[in-house]
């Protein structure tokens, strides 16, 4: 296995290799430029009905509205809600990341209060967490924190379920061999389980940012001060379509740049442990 | 020589949802400082148990365990413990995971860090001690998890069907390694393995248990060894033409149970 391996490094690469490689190459460049050419001609095709008339610009907007309200974000405050929605999100999936793996480990810790509380995680799963808005805002008050919360709410059960299950489902050998040298639970805990379960952590971290963002926006469109959810809103009331495009395609970027965070932390931490 | 390990009519019985089962009854055994005991039977006898018992995992149903004239109550610092996999955690290093044992008994000394390491040098594993798992061989892996579990410098080694998950020609060099060691160490081992060959091969003493629930069905004095004192290794003593009076004795009676 470590010949093969020294021999790659080294560059004595066959022709046939090199055709083999080349054409991985050539493969990966084609999917990547067709996936490019199909944005273009996408917004080309956009602007370009959009000025012939054929759309109505005034409902579905274009692109260089879009990229018009963009430049004008002094004026319409965009980078600000940009800010709230990120900072909403960020803390609520914090939280639910938290509260979430502390509750995992006290129901690992007592499998009596698991079986007890079993029915009601399955039913609080299943709950449309957004249908609690209306409630979330009268208990804690139509702010930021009733936003903040709606983001937890959604995102903490999924947590929950995905850490105990990982937890209940550690190879169960390397706890015996644990045990073998007479470990305490919490150092089972601590050398095996856990770590063993960082990868179901990082799975359940990338759905739960994706969902706190649609907490964020669902109780933004409910609250109604600030964020993009709020622009939407408002934008829709007052039918600027352009605000509410430039706020779906900020949201879009949004997103991706919060699971590319979660991403690369993930790589970041996998490195380290692997260390 | 000096008794290490005493078991008196020790019985297990499992308490299931659809009833009792009784895993091991009335088992009696005694093993002597540096002796290797094989323990052999069908699978489902309760060999894995009665380690598990030994090892102070499982508290008995009756009887007694002693270890060193001490009874056993709760895991016992005096044992180390292999079990069929080697269990090495992936994101250790070799070094980091031979030094989990010492880490969890709170036994992390200069002193016995220092032996670890040794271990690692002498067994061929020093090069790679800041290698993952991952990036080693099957039998090395397991000569890892050797070293985990003498570096907590154990008086009684349980052997749970170690090396049954290699392939065959990697278990015969393993087997052959790990007799070195124990040997070399002057170690008292319980093997537990369902090969009868492999128990004859490494044990001074064979004991045939019968099907559930397991019970002492006899005992079998390996003499296998050269004469003059030289260290027979398991694959000399395989070569040995009484190896297979053994084996025939031990294959009968164990065909006899079914």
């Amino acid at each position: 296995m470590n010949k093969k391996i020294s021999t790659l490094g080294r560059k004595e690469i066959s022709a046939e290799r090199e055709a083999y490689l080349a054409g991985r190459k050539r493969k990966k460049l084609q999917v990547r430029a067709c996936q490019i050419a199909l944005l273009v001609l996408f917004i080309a095709a956009w602007e370009v009905f959009a000025r012939l008339g054929v759309i109505d610009s005034f409902i579905m907007s274009s692109p260089s509205r879009i990229l018009r309200t963009l430049a004008n974000f002094s004026g319409n405050g965009l980078l600000v809600h940009v800010g709230i929605t990120c900072f909403e999100t960020l803390v609520g999936f914090g939280l639910g990341a938290l509260i979430g793996n502390a509750i995992a480990f006290t129901l690992w810790w007592s499998p009596f209060l698991a079986r007890v509380a079993a029915p009601y995680l399955v039913v609080l799963n299943a709950l449309p967490k957004i249908a609690l808005g209306p409630v979330i805002i009268v208990w804690v008050g139509a702010g930021m924190q009733a936003i903040i919360v709606m983001a937890l709410a959604i995102s903490l059960i999924v947590t929950v379920l995905e850490m105990l299950g990982g937890f209940a489902s550690t190879d169960k050998e390397l706890i015996k061999m644990a045990k073998t040298f007479g470990a305490t639970r919490w150092q089972t805990f601590v050398k095996i389980i856990y770590p063993s379960n960082l990868q179901v952590l990082f799975g359940s971290l990338k759905i739960n940012i994706g969902l706190s963002l649609v907490g964020v926006i669902a109780g933004e469109f409910l609250v109604s001060r600030a964020g993009l959810g709020y622009l939407i809103i408002y934008g829709g009331q007052v039918f600027q379509m352009d605000l509410v495009m430039t706020s779906v395609l900020l949201l879009g970027v949004l997103a991706a740049l919060l699971y590319g965070g979660v991403a690369l932390l993930e790589k970041k931490v996998m490195k380290f442990v692997q260390r | 020589m000096r008794e290490i390990l005493r078991l008196e009519d020790v019985s297990l019985v499992y308490q299931a949802e659809n009833g009792e089962v009784t895993a091991l009854e009335n088992f009696s055994l005694t093993a002597l400082e540096g002796e290797q005991v094989a323990i052999v039977g069908p699978s489902g006898c309760g060999k894995s148990t009665l380690l598990s018992i030994i090892a102070g995992l499982e508290p008995p149903t009756h009887g007694k365990v002693y270890l060193e004239g001490e009874q056993v109550r709760g895991v016992s610092e005096k044992i180390g413990y292999m079990l069929q996999k080697d269990n090495l955690l992936q994101w250790r290093t070799i070094r980091s995971n031979v030094l989990l044992g010492l880490e969890i008994r709170g036994m992390l000394t200069a002193e016995n860090i220092a032996y670890a390491e040794d271990l690692l040098q002498t067994y061929g594993l020093w090069e790679f001690a800041d290698k993952y798992p991952s990036q080693l061989s099957g039998g090395m892996r397991q000569r890892a998890a050797l070293i985990r579990t003498l570096a907590t410098q154990p008086k009684l080694l349980l052997l749970d069907e170690a090396f049954s998950a290699l392939d065959y020609q990697t278990r015969l060099a393993v087997t052959d390694d790990v007799f070195e060691i124990l040997k070399s160490v002057g170690k008292t081992a319980i093997i537990v393995t369902h090969d009868i060959p492999e128990g004859i091969s490494m044990a001074d003493r064979v004991v045939v248990v019968s099907g559930r629930p397991g019970r002492v069905k006899s005992i079998h004095k390996i003499e296998l060894d050269a004469s003059g004192g030289q260290l027979t290794t398991p694959l000399q003593r395989r070569a040995n033409p009484r190896f297979t009076h053994y084996f025939n004795t031990i294959w009968k009676e164990l065909d006899l149970n079914e």
